[in-house]
């Protein structure tokens, strides 16, 4: 075989797979993208045979925003899920890196052990603590409020972000940090000037996970948090009436709940991918 | 002289001490958040508690398991649980490993349809659940039944007579991406001297695959099964919007929370189910971390 027909060959081979991996990643897309679609149809559009020539409207995304059906408005639940995610998310951070220090940088005895008690909890199935935190929010009087989901979430990520950060802590280079402490920099002094913008795009995936999770979350908020405080899941559940004809105001509202998290999934999906290579299997 | 030493052994204590205070916050939370529930669910399911009507709780050994082997509907919600969670973890594992492999090589627009193939993943599991039941699979308005309709068929109100395979559906696409993001791990962590090497050696692209990749992706492979069996054992977003529960689609988890906190209150009776799902996750755990270690010893090497 001459190497001309050789790389002739491979091209073909590769414009084929190429042209398979085209049709599946339409397909695989393709309710995403009618959701979308049928977010600016009327209420009829979206009922009759399905078309895609129409004149898109805003209407719909107007109306879901503005009612008032259902246990909280839009803003509302909106600012909700914003305040219990990005505190949450801070709070993972502010104990997940000291843990990874004390597990990477300067690795405590038995860090193995510890770091895999770590990702167990993550293995016991929510279901076996959702009574006893159900119990104990009652009776601290916690149910129904954001400080609950706050702690969960925090507890939720937690385990995970010590396994990522630590391996992003464990790729910066020792020598750096030695010279540090020869320098006498304290562990804070160590951590800001050298650790934390050597790592920084490994804790922006991290955080950007918790992020995902949190906002995403749904079995927590359910069952401790439905009424007041609710968030963006809780809102997407309840605020269309499913009589009469609502396929439209659902795909708006389902594109307002998930477009946070897809645009910023999008836009890091490179680094999230290797955070979560990296969180799952190093 | 005393003193001195006293003083090291202090300091050394001491030492060790600052050594480990960066992680005990985290540690400590973990531990309050996850561990002393799960102790209380063990010592609920062991009592007959029920909260509505209130009555005493009592302790009654083992009752609230042996019950269980007779409960009709925890036996159904068990077998849907293991339908499920088999079915959903091998369909998004072959179609994630699918598409690894076409991803795995370059062509045009790859980063485009990457984004498109992991925008599933990114989406809150009860807006997938929405979207597939009332746009995807509804029998009036949904895309299925209408392309049924093109071709002749009659329309199927599929989530209500097959809601199993109706929420397994709609768990692959969701967990697709998950699967093909460790499988295109793997294959990009596939050393290329190894490849070249058999290149060299004359070997089929098809033998190179069989014998030489395939066995490099194992443990990915079963890393990807032991992960997605733990999430997917509990699942019960999809199950809430798209059923709401009932015959064919209550699995255990949905069945506690129907049982206990959803209007049952029957606590001590639903911990117990939910301590059979722990105990089902211990056992995949057991594996799964024996895996995840096998791997990073191999870093340790590297």
């Amino acid at each position: 075989m001459t190497k001309e027909r050789a790389v002739g060959e491979k091209r073909w081979v590769n414009g084929v797979f190429g042209l398979m991996a085209w049709i599946l990643g339409a397909l695989f897309f393709f309710p995403v993208a009618w959701m979308v679609l049928s977010s600016f149809k009327t209420e009829q559009e979206a009922a009759t045979s399905p078309k895609i020539t129409f004149t898109p409207t805003l209407d719909r995304y107007r109306e879901v925003t503005k009612s008032t059906r259902g246990l909280l408005s839009f803003g509302q639940a909106f600012s909700n899920s914003a305040l219990i995610v990005v505190s949450s998310t801070i709070i993972v951070l502010l104990l997940a890196i000291p843990a990874a220090y004390a597990l990477a940088i300067r690795p405590v005895p038995k860090w193995r052990d510890v770091l895999f008690f770590f990702i167990s909890t993550k293995f016991l199935p929510l279901v076996a603590s959702i009574l006893p935190l159900w119990i104990l929010a009652k009776q601290f009087h916690l149910l129904n409020t954001r400080l609950v989901l706050v702690i969960l979430y925090t507890g939720m990520n937690l385990p995970l972000a010590v396994w990522m950060l630590r391996s992003f802590f464990s790729e910066v280079p020792r020598e750096l940090i030695e010279a540090a402490e020869i320098d006498g920099a304290s562990l804070r002094g160590q951590l800001t000037s050298i650790i934390l913008p050597m790592a920084a795009p490994g804790i922006a995936a991290t955080a950007l996970l918790c992020v995902i999770f949190a906002w995403n979350e749904y079995f927590f908020a359910v069952q401790l948090n439905p009424v007041s405080g609710a968030t963006v899941p809780i809102w997407v559940t309840t605020t269309i009436s499913t009589r009469g004809n609502f396929l439209a105001k659902l795909s708006a509202a389902s594109v307002l709940a998930s477009i946070p998290v897809v645009a910023a999934g999008w836009i890091a999906q490179k680094r999230m991918i290797r955070g979560l290579a990296m969180g799952a299997i190093k | 002289m005393s003193t001195k030493s006293s003083a090291t052994v202090g300091q050394q204590v001491s030492n060790s001490w600052r050594r480990r205070l960066p992680l005990l916050p985290a540690l400590i939370f973990t531990v309050l958040l996850t561990q002393i529930p799960f102790l209380m669910s063990i010592w609920y399911s062991l009592t007959n508690w029920k909260i509505v009507p209130p009555r005493p709780r009592k302790f009654v050994g083992i009752t609230n398991f042996k019950d269980l082997i007779g409960d009709r509907f925890f036996r159904e919600a068990a077998g849907i649980t293991v339908l499920m969670t088999v079915a959903a973890v091998l369909g998004s594992l072959i179609l994630g490993s699918l598409f690894a492999l076409l991803l795995d090589r370059k062509f045009f627009g790859q980063g485009f349809i990457r984004t498109l193939l992991i925008t599933p993943f990114l989406m809150m599991p009860v807006v997938a659940g929405l979207v597939w039941k009332n746009q995807m699979f509804n029998s009036i308005y949904g895309i299925i039944n209408w392309l049924l309709k093109l071709v002749g068929g009659t329309p199927i109100e599929f989530v209500s007579r097959y809601p199993t395979w109706a929420i397994v559906a709609t768990l692959i696409w969701q967990w697709t991406p998950f699967m093909m993001l460790i499988m295109l791990a793997g294959l990009q962590g596939q050393p290329s001297d190894v490849l070249e090497a058999a290149k060299m050696d004359g070997a089929t692209p098809f033998a190179t695959f069989r014998q030489l990749t395939l066995s490099h992706l194992r443990p990915y492979m079963e890393l990807g099964i032991l992960l997605g069996t733990i999430y997917l054992i509990q699942v019960f977003d999809h199950i809430a919007v798209m059923t709401g529960g009932g015959p064919g689609s209550t699995n255990v988890p949905y069945y506690v929370f129907q049982e206990s906190i959803g209007g049952g209150w029957r606590f001590g009776a639903a911990s117990a189910y939910s301590i059979v799902v722990v105990i089902f996750s211990i056992i995949i755990a057991t594996v799964s971390l024996r895996v995840l270690s096998g791997l990073l010893k191999g870093e340790d090497i590297a």
